[in-house]
């Protein structure tokens, strides 16, 4: 009797959901056509027309909108994995100094902190670009012929070259990400018990060796969750690169809806790509956490 | 896999919720009488156009052809919020009913018209413009083809990003463009030497210019890249309200041609009433006939809109003219009677 009525609710429950977006679907063709803006794609496979600055395979303005939006996206993952990298280490590097008793790089790391988050991101883009990079003006940054350049063209180094809106985008979300994982470390880190780090001096380990051995592998598990919706932010935040130029997918999209006309395709797209490359994310990290909590109990 | 599906159904949730607009059949044009006030979208950013002035109120001739539009539809100039737009969400605004109407210097091209391109509907030109690009005079650049490969500034979502490309391709250059999303970037990116061009319309590198330290040391150059008319735009849809908007703009064109203007608007319709021979002038001033009607505003509306803002040359005067701040040789946009192409049809 009691699981029978259970089966009852799931099976309203799952025709409520139907009935709903059955609704909001049709809610959404019905307005679409009343406004004249019929779903259609056929248009992503007309010539762009408009040049990019970027592009890390070849484009030409005779290519398709499909294929700028690609352009895009994958401009979008370049700056991702950059600064999730980036990020990952300064996060890990001043989390880490937090921890340890050192009155002057706590200090500064602590005012790191304090500073990136108490401030926007959008903010923190616009200095890196305008006052960081192209307050460069006429002037450059050379270290020993080749190795590294700065100006107000870009970073060049090793013999490649990165432009000034790609840096900035890069260090800044990097910075700002940075100091969010910093204080995801720092509280997995205070989150294994006292006793293991004495524990791990009475064996006569040194403090180095004890925590990357005995408290990190032990603070993962805590690490992890917090570190996954960071990189799910980074990912989204990184549509700020409209505000210094950057051409990713969210820049490009924009100019493809004033040409096109077509925002809720365009946007509807832009959604599913998000929503697949953080659900990419998500399930990698999760893998991560698996393969921790497997190897923990091993 | 349940996560993706939970992710489309929010995701199709959340676009429908987005979409749900409330349009019927009736004219927006009803609408805004009804609601006694217009709401006008424009740039806001743009010194001469439409720009936030030290009082607080948003001045320029797009601002003045928005007055224009509430002093016919609503009898008072003052009853207009402005909504600034960015290039990018313009048309969108306009489709989704979140403005009644754009006068925020938007070029008319033919797919931003056609019923399955942006679906406008564009009312007669009120500034003739063209596409040019500005240098720095220390930069020794005197023409289009000394820019091979070099990076331009533009903003992002105009058609200005894509008449440089058609240059550039028509002379087959290459260039690099770096887009911005608004026009104070652009003018950032090219003051901070990140470009060693900047290119948008020529009233906007004017006006840019004109708030620069050093005006002197920038050249706009003599290459024309583009025709850039620019139009109020309404939805392509409401054929009333876009005749509603036609016959307001040739009314400011019209007067300039009768030389009829803010001052003397009054003595003229005296003047009209008392001598039932001056028919041309008797059905302009809604003395006579009923024009207003045919057009769902008030025979007198052109008075209306003369005694609010002045005619067309005197707009342009206030906002572009030589004493103006951004001060823009008439050119192309003089009446048709003094080498200009504005003109207005007649008012029978």
């Amino acid at each position: 009797m009691n699981k029978l009525y259970k089966v009852y609710i799931q099976f309203f429950l799952l025709v409520l959901v139907i009935a709903v977006s059955a609704i909001l679907i049709n809610n959404l063709l019905a307005n679409l056509s009343r406004t004249g803006l019929f779903f259609n794609l056929s248009w992503l496979l007309r010539p762009a027309g408009f040049a990019l600055a970027e592009h890390p395979l070849a484009y030409s303005p005779s290519d398709t909108y499909a294929w700028a939006l690609f352009i895009g996206f994958l401009n979008s993952l370049k700056v991702i994995f950059g600064s999730l990298i980036f990020a990952t280490f300064i996060g890990l590097f001043v989390g880490i100094i937090r921890t340890v008793n050192h009155s002057l790089l706590g200090f500064i790391a602590s005012g790191y902190i304090t500073i990136i988050r108490q401030t926007p991101l959008l903010l923190q883009l616009m200095f890196w670009y305008f006052v960081g990079f192209l307050g460069l003006k006429d002037n450059s940054f050379q270290l020993s012929n080749d190795i590294l350049g700065i100006s107000n063209q870009g970073i060049a180094f090793l013999g490649v070259s990165f432009t000034s809106e790609f840096s900035s985008l890069l260090l800044g979300l990097s910075v700002f990400t940075g100091a969010y994982i910093a204080e995801v470390v720092r509280g997995g880190i205070l989150s294994v018990s006292k006793g293991q780090w004495e524990a791990f001096r009475s064996l006569g380990l040194s403090s180095s060796a004890g925590l990357f051995k005995i408290i990190i592998p032990q603070a993962l598990p805590a690490i992890i969750p917090g570190l996954t919706s960071q990189y799910l932010n980074l990912a989204k935040n990184s549509t700020l690169a409209i505000a210094v130029g950057y051409s990713d997918i969210y820049a490009i999209n924009d100019t493809v809806i004033t040409q096109t006309g077509r925002s809720i395709e365009s946007f509807i797209l832009l959604l599913i790509t998000f929503l697949f490359l953080n659900l990419l994310i998500t399930n990698f990290m999760e893998a991560i956490n698996r393969f921790i909590l497997y190897y923990k109990k091993t | 896999m349940r996560r993706i599906i939970f992710g489309m159904l929010g995701l199709s949730m959340l676009l429908a919720s987005c979409a749900n607009t409330s349009q019927n059949n009736t004219s927006r044009l009803d609408l805004i009488k009804n609601r006694d006030e217009l709401i006008c979208g424009v740039s806001g950013k743009i010194p001469g156009f439409s720009f936030l002035g030290s009082k607080g109120s948003y001045q320029g001739l797009d601002v003045d052809i928005c007055k224009a539009f509430a002093a016919a539809f609503l009898g008072d100039a003052k009853k207009v919020q402005y909504r600034p737009l960015t290039a990018a969400e313009r048309f969108t605004a306009i489709k989704t009913g979140e403005i009644d109407l754009l006068s925020r210097n938007t070029t008319f091209t033919f797919s931003r018209d056609a019923f399955r391109g942006n679906g406008l509907s564009f009312a007669p030109v009120v500034f003739h413009d063209g596409q040019g690009l500005m240098v720095k005079t220390g930069s020794k650049i005197n023409s289009i083809k000394e820019l091979s490969g070099k990076s331009i500034c533009v903003g992002s979502g105009t058609t200005t990003e894509q008449n440089i490309n058609d240059a550039f391709e028509v002379a087959s250059l290459p260039y690099k463009p770096i887009k911005y999303q608004d026009l104070n970037q652009v003018v950032a990116g090219y003051l901070q030497g990140r470009c060693s061009a900047m290119t948008s319309d020529r009233s906007q590198l004017a006006a840019a210019r004109s708030g620069f330290k050093n005006p002197s040391s920038h050249i706009i150059l003599d290459d024309v890249l583009s025709k850039e008319p620019l139009a109020p735009a309404s939805d392509g849809r409401d054929y009333l309200l876009a005749d509603a908007m036609r016959w307001v703009v040739f009314a400011l064109i019209s007067a300039e041609e009768q030389g009829i203007t803010q001052e003397n608007v009054y003595q003229k319709l005296q003047m009209a009433q008392e001598n039932p021979q001056l028919k041309p002038m008797r059905r302009f001033l809604g003395v006579e006939g009923d024009l207003g009607e045919k057009i769902g505003l008030n025979n007198d509306f052109v008075v209306k809109v003369i005694s609010a803002t002045g005619n067309y040359g005197e707009i342009y005067n206030r906002n572009l003219g030589p004493n103006s701040a951004v001060p823009i040789p008439r050119g192309l946009n003089h009446l048709y009677s003094n080498g200009g192409v504005h003109i207005a049809p007649p008012f029978n």
